[in-house]
């Protein structure tokens, strides 16, 4: 049977495109046959804006490019100018940021699979169980640096400000609870007759296209790829801590959700862990100035930021801003495979597989 | 002359009404005033009082509905719901009533005027129909038609039209999308519905709705689960609730058919779902769960038990709409046609052949009649989740874990 195919603006403004962002499809029918990422509604000019403004105060441009994720932006961005100006950051600091970053990992998680189980239609219940513990490291921020979600913890050489007696109590507590709640979340979610039979086999991603995108992050190992910078590639203290790295098997829509949820156990441990390790001492050492003035030079430090690799290329030419300031945005380079994934299946696939992505406007467009 | 002289609500109005000698009896207070002669007068009066009465009480129970349903999805989801305006927020749906009413009334420039207008209207004015045909109590209904079960069933499906007329006319993709999924889904499930419905009337005997409360001496439900199950499944499609909510689908379809309805028109299709929730549990309740009857030793009345279990199938499908996401197009129809259109027919037959056997059951051939559906019920619903899950779901599935990377 001949149908006339169907071309539909989805985006900039749609409940489940997460923000704004917009996709050309044409249908045949239900049927995608086509689907083209339109990007740029979010467009700040990020990476201009930090040619004017001294390194210290760029940490407040990261925070607002991944604003799910502040925490692992302020950790590459910093990481990049301390590569750049030769500091070697305080113990404590390192161990903070540490913290601070495999905390928002689960919160960017949590965010991660609530939504993408939104956009399979369940409503709100899933996505606010999860937002509820999300609530509750957000609480846990604003008693390490006074914000919830921009956060700006981090400086040149560690942190500006140490965790407070009571941080610690509560994030015990926190490490207590979370496994539990995890529980409930599986039990509610994984075996889930609609959810298992929405996303098993659905834009499945293999091995060799996701590695030739140079996708990255929770999508490339759900495909199977054993590609963790936290494993491959040590930076902070992530060598003196041990994790299990989850990996998909087949590399679609649900291996996605399950690589995401191991993910955020293994991030508790690390938690574990670096609250063993952690010993009192300075922050942040005393030789940092405040004004931070680089020699010529570049610097790039990949880090594993909740959506894949992260990293700051940073230019400087002596002066008190960088030259140039480039970011590898993962959030960008996971939408590239977008269209080749959905091609073949459903209206209703494509928002799942969008979720799936889980791609920030933010950075994308940064 | 006199329709629903049966009918206690008919009655206790026309009799204060007019000086009629046949309902001396009924009379509390002699108040009445109009004469035997001018009887169509009374008739006509009590209609129109009972008319008012069900619109409005319609009209109040979706108010009430829409604020249980928030205050219940709330509980779900481990928040509090509405709770500012009014005592327990009871009164956030009034305010919302009115705020709808006060917006700004958009027509599309492409929209097809007239069938813009008429969706809306046609969503909202069948399901004050259902209400007077159902039996609220053993003498509490308004009117008692011989085709009850048909009636019922024709006018839950007149909704399909207006979402498909409200989806074409809007002019809008998202809309005809949604228009077009209604109508493949809503036809699809009229025919388990309709097939599932049919054992309910074997039993009966009879299509009259007070007749099927009374041949339930066991309930329904419990008599024959099997019809019960397709038919809950197939009303929730119906009403085009959660998990089968791809007529709206807010995550795909922004809101499906009614994307480019605003003001009053949007809220009368608010209006029209609700109140569509509302008469599809009374329907349910009278076709499967025995209506007004209740245990007959206590001395409450049946109204009571209708209610109780009335509010009881509207919180189940508040319950579905809380817990499941949705289902995809093409699963939304396998479902229909390779599961509940099979179910729908075991169980008639089954039904058709046990009432064949015992045309007229003695109390243990009913207990053992409910046995066999069970036994039927338990085993086609096993065999149809086991071997044709994967079919019903159109990909393959299996249990899943995730492995880890080797060190």
């Amino acid at each position: 049977m001949s149908t006339e195919l169907v071309t539909m603006n989805i985006g900039p403004i749609h409940p489940s495109t997460h923000g704004v962002f917009r996709m050309r499809v044409t249908f045949d029918g239900e049927t995608i046959i086509d689907a083209e990422p339109i990007i740029g509604y979010l467009h700040r000019g990020s990476e201009k804006l930090a040619e004017e403004r001294t390194y210290t105060q760029i940490v407040t441009l990261t925070d607002r490019m991944d604003y799910t994720a502040s925490m692992t932006n302020n950790q590459a961005y910093i990481l990049s100018v301390e590569k750049l100006a030769g500091i070697k950051p305080a113990e404590r600091g390192v161990w903070l940021r540490m913290i601070a970053a495999e905390l928002q990992r689960i919160a960017a998680h949590s965010v991660a699979i609530g939504f993408l189980i939104n956009d399979l239609g369940a409503w709100h219940t899933p996505l606010l169980y999860l937002l509820r513990e999300r609530e509750k490291i957000l609480e846990l921020f604003e008693m390490m640096c006074g914000a919830r979600i921009t956060n700006s913890y981090l400086r040149p050489g560690g942190v500006f400000m140490d965790a407070p007696d009571e941080f610690w109590p509560s994030l015990n507590r926190f490490l207590d609870e979370m496994p539990e709640r995890l529980n409930d979340i599986e039990n509610l979610l994984t075996d889930n007759e609609i959810i298992v039979s929405r996303t098993q086999n659905v834009a499945v991603l293999n091995k060799e296209d996701a590695i030739n995108a140079s996708i990255t992050g929770p999508m490339l190992r759900a495909s199977g790829v054993d590609w963790d910078l936290r494993h491959r590639n040590p930076y902070d203290f992530y060598d003196k801590v041990s994790f299990r790295r989850p990996l998909g098997t087949v590399g679609d829509n649900n291996d996605r959700y399950l690589v995401r949820l191991q993910e955020i156990r293994e991030s508790l441990k690390i938690i574990e862990q670096c609250l063993d390790l952690i010993e009192p001492g300075p922050i942040k050492p005393e030789e940092v100035p405040f004004l931070v003035r680089p020699g010529e030079g570049d610097s790039y430090v990949p880090i594993e930021a909740p959506k894949g690799e992260l990293g700051f290329y940073l230019v400087s030419d002596g002066g008190i801003s960088p030259f140039r300031c480039h970011v590898r945005a993962p959030s960008l380079m996971n939408l590239t495979l977008l269209r080749d994934m959905v091609i073949g299946y459903k209206i209703a696939d494509l928002f799942v597989t969008f979720g799936s992505v889980d791609v920030n406007m933010g950075e994308v467009d940064r | 002359m006199g329709p629903a002289r049966d009918s206690f609500l008919f009655e206790i109005v026309y009799c204060h009404l007019s000086k009629d000698p046949s309902c001396d009896s009924v009379r509390y207070i002699n108040l009445s005033f109009i004469p035997v002669e001018l009887n169509w007068l009374s008739f006509s009066l009590t209609a129109f009082f009972w008319i008012f009465a069900f619109v409005n009480a319609a009209l109040i129970s979706v108010l009430m509905l829409i604020w249980g349903e928030r205050r219940l999805i709330g509980k779900f989801q481990a928040r509090l719901g509405p709770n500012r305006w009014g005592p327990l927020g009871l009164f956030t749906p009034i305010a919302d009533a009115i705020k709808v009413m006060f917006k700004e009334d958009v027509e599309p420039t492409l929209s097809d005027k007239l069938i813009y207008v008429l969706a809306p209207i046609l969503m909202v004015v069948p399901v004050f129909m259902i209400f007077p045909v159902i039996p609220y109590g053993a003498k509490s209904f308004l009117t008692n038609i011989s085709v009850g079960v048909v009636f019922v069933l024709a006018i839950t499906s007149i909704n399909s039209l207006s979402v498909l007329m409200a989806g074409w006319a809007s002019g809008n993709r998202f809309a005809i999308i949604g228009g077009i999924r209604a109508v493949a889904m809503l036809l699809s499930y009229e025919i388990p519905m309709g097939i599932s419905a049919a054992g309910v009337v074997i039993i009966a005997g009879s299509l009259s709705l007070s007749e099927v409360v009374e041949a339930q001496i066991i309930p329904n439900a419990i008599f024959q689960p099997l019809g019960f199950l397709v038919f809950l499944v197939a009303s929730t499609a119906e009403l085009n609730r959660s998990p089968f909510d791809i007529t709206e689908a807010e995550s795909e379809l922004v809101a499906g058919y009614m994307t480019d309805y605003s003001s009053m028109k949007f809220g009368l299709f608010y209006l029209g779902e609700f109140m569509a929730t509302i008469a599809s549990s009374a329907v349910i309740v009278t076709f499967y769960l025995s209506g007004w009857r209740g245990p007959s030793f206590l001395p409450i009345p049946g109204e009571f038990w209708f209610f109780a279990k009335w509010i009881g199938v509207i919180a189940i499908f508040i319950w579905f709409r809380a817990t499941f996401p949705r289902l995809r197009i093409d699963q939304i129809m396998s479902l229909a046609w390779k599961g509940l259109f099979e179910l729908s027919l075991i169980n008639i037959l089954v039904i058709a052949l046990t009432m064949a056997i015992w045309p007229d059951p003695t109390s243990t051939q009913l207990l053992f009649m409910t046995g066999i559906n069970w036994v039927v019920f338990l085993g086609s619903v096993y065999i149809f989740g086991k071997i044709l899950s994967p079919n019903l779901t159109g990909n393959k599935i299996d249990k899943r874990k995730v492995i880890y990377g080797l060190d």
